[in-house]
């Protein structure tokens, strides 16, 4: 951002000397990001665009205030403001330890943190219905005492967390160990406790890479469709969130309807990238 | 800036040294008493058994070759590495198995540990921040230390527009701040150039003056240790060698080890001799081994002759005065007789020194890498 003027800087004085070789490899490379860029993210996120409004802007604002649209809208920003909090403190504190902790097994961790990219969500679904479904492990004495996991939010919510999981520990993970511990260190000899050097030395330094880790467990939450498919049990108004909305609007040929919601879905994760760009301006203005 | 400070309780340690010097000065500092330490990671021994006494407001070096524990003993000192035995005493305090933080040390890391998002200014608040000095106080040390190591306009830059003589200034500030009872530098001017180191040198010298803070640090230059420091401890494989002034060290070195770390050695006749000390005639005499010129070399007021003996095949240097070497007259390829003169220090050559140097950094002082940015 703010380097990319003084790093092209050298460039231009470069140029004249350079023969035609490097320049028509530069410019088939920029053409061709450009072109791949546009066929896969502009022109389908343009169409979108052009579909939503087809039918005028009222159509759009109906679609978007229809009751179940708003409920779908709540119960996936609540799923939001549970998971990407949790998975964020979650993934600082992993990361910590995976850095910085000095104990057996830390290699099982590090395999087991990169679980929930592996498995295919539908699995992370059918996992959490054997564990928390009405006839697995935990279901009958959740019932019980009146928790309902499975078709119903508490369900959504976590496996919203489980495959958001690992994106804030693997975006810590390697600033924390760039900084390297001389800076914590130093902080200890000048009296901090450690509680004092995570919040004043270490949290400043790993910010931004705890932000991306925000925006992409964000992205992952928003987005969030095959686990949550499965233990969502889709009923309208209730228990569906913005992507299972999304679908069934376009499964029962309610595109305006269905594009609305895409719009909303991709507005919010294009906020939060915004919030991220705007605050790293500010900072390095 | 220390002197009129008496609020401090100085529980300083009737060492020696610990006499008129710093009598007057109430300064809130205190020896250090290190007894019997030892530290291992893994398989390693990094420090053996180690004992050391450090007078109370004095300026004492940790010399020796790289891997020779001398580091982690600063950082044993500090806190920042746990002895598997022994016991530090700081200010006749037991500080063993407490935590760093409680120490009241001021540690100078080799690569500064500034802290980046920090402006100079809070870097060197930090501490009495965490102490919870009020406001006024804090600005105030704040600004008395950017003095004292010449930042005073540059409060308000970020470490990343500070060039590397300056950021390693405000470390020492940010290290001073807090009133520490002792201070360490490790390598504190390791990663910078040549002209800078010499400048720094100077200015620490004169810091150590003022502020009359015990103090210790690591270095692997001999020239460094000499220039700066009262007290030079000489350490080998995670022991200490030999403890004294440099010219305990250099004119009476306990070992061959000590004698080739503080200064140049040649062997000859299986012993080591410095070059200073070894005597060309003219024809044989009592004691000599015949030695071939390969090469003169005049520099200035001194000069340089490199000889091969006959008989060993040692090659050697000797240095001579200009008038010596006038005297002398040598060519290339005459035949000539060496030894070492009467009053010469020798020790016998038994390959401990080659050993341990050739495992670390040569006695001479390295050339030190460049970090970028900085004028050549």
């Amino acid at each position: 951002m703010s380097a990319e003027p003084t790093a092209a800087a050298p460039a231009p004085a470069r140029r004249p000397g350079g023969d035609a070789g490097p320049r028509l490899t530069r410019w088939a490379l920029r053409y061709t990001a450009l072109a791949y860029l546009a066929l896969l993210l502009i022109l389908p996120l343009g169409a979108i665009l052009a579909h939503t409004f087809q039918d005028g802007v009222g159509a759009v604002i109906d679609a978007i205030t229809a009751p179940d649209a708003q409920a779908a809208l709540r119960l996936t920003l609540l799923t939001v403001v549970i998971a990407v909090p949790l998975n964020t403190v979650f993934g600082i504190a992993c990361a910590h330890l995976m850095v910085r902790g000095r104990m057996p097994g830390k290699s099982l961790i590090n395999g087991l943190i990169d679980v929930p990219f592996a498995v295919s969500p539908i699995v992370v679904g059918l996992a959490l219905i054997l564990v928390y479904g009405t006839g697995g492990w935990f279901g009958a004495d959740l019932a019980a005492i009146g928790i309902q996991v499975i078709f119903s939010t508490p369900g959504i919510v976590m496996a919203v967390i489980f495959v958001s999981m690992p994106f804030a520990a693997r975006e810590v993970i390697p600033v924390l160990q760039e900084i390297g511990d001389d800076q914590e260190k130093a902080a200890a000899t000048l009296g901090a406790s450690g509680w004092y050097t995570f919040w004043r030395i270490t949290l400043p330094a790993i910010r931004w890479g705890v932000s991306y880790g925000v925006v992409l467990t964000t992205a992952r939450a928003l987005g969030e469709f095959g686990a949550v498919t499965v233990v969502s049990g889709r009923i309208s108004g209730e228990t569906e969130t913005l992507p299972l909305y999304v679908q069934k609007q376009f499964e029962t040929f309610n595109s305006v309807g269905a594009y609305s919601a895409s719009l909303v879905l991709a507005l919010i994760a294009l906020a939060t990238l915004l919030a991220l760009n705007l605050m790293r301006r500010k900072e390095s203005r | 800036m220390n002197t009129n400070r008496n609020d401090h309780p100085t529980d300083r340690l009737d060492l020696p040294g610990d006499g008129d010097a710093t009598a007057g000065a109430a300064a809130p500092s205190s020896g250090i008493e290190v007894i019997g330490v030892s530290c291992e990671f893994g398989d390693f021994r990094a420090l053996i058994d180690v004992d050391l006494n450090v007078p109370n407001g004095s300026m004492t070096a940790l010399l020796g070759p790289s891997g020779s524990g001398k580091s982690t003993l600063l950082r044993t000192i500090a806190g920042l590495e746990t002895p598997s035995g022994g016991r530090v005493l700081i200010g006749g305090r037991d500080q063993t198995g407490l935590p760093v933080r409680t120490r009241n040390v001021g540690f100078v890391f080799q690569h500064y540990a500034a802290f980046k998002h920090m402006t100079v200014f809070e870097n060197i608040a930090f501490g009495p921040k965490v102490r919870k000095w009020p406001k006024a106080r804090i600005r105030e040390r704040v600004h008395e230390l950017l003095e004292l190591v010449q930042l005073s306009g540059l409060a308000g830059r970020y470490p990343s527009q500070l060039s590397g003589g300056q950021r390693q200034r405000m470390a020492l500030a940010r290290a001073l701040a807090v009133e520490p009872s002792v201070l360490l530098l490790d390598e504190p001017f390791g990663a910078l150039d040549a002209k800078v180191r010499k400048d720094l040198r100077a200015w620490l010298r004169r810091l150590h003056e003022e502020v009359h803070v015990t103090t210790i640090f690591v270095t692997h230059d001999q020239e460094e240790a000499m220039d700066i420091a009262e007290q030079i401890v000489v350490m080998n494989q995670g022991r200490i060698e030999q403890t004294g002034s440099a010219t305990d060290l250099y004119d009476a070195p306990v070992n061959e080890f000590v004698m080739g770390f503080v200064g140049e050695v040649n062997r000859l006749g299986g012993r080591l001799v410095r070059p200073h000390d070894v005597e060309i005639h003219p024809v044989a005499a009592a004691g000599t081994t015949e030695a071939e010129v390969d090469r003169v070399v005049r520099l200035g007021f001194s000069g340089r002759v490199e000889l091969t003996t006959v008989a060993g095949g040692e090659e050697i240097w000797a240095q001579l005065t200009r008038s010596e070497l006038e005297t002398l007259n040598l060519a290339k390829g005459q035949r000539v007789h060496v030894r070492p003169r009467a009053d010469a220090v020798t020790k016998e050559d038994t390959g401990a020194l080659a050993d341990a140097l050739s495992e670390g950094t040569p006695a001479s002082p390295t050339p030190i890498p460049q970090p970028p940015g900085l004028p050549v």
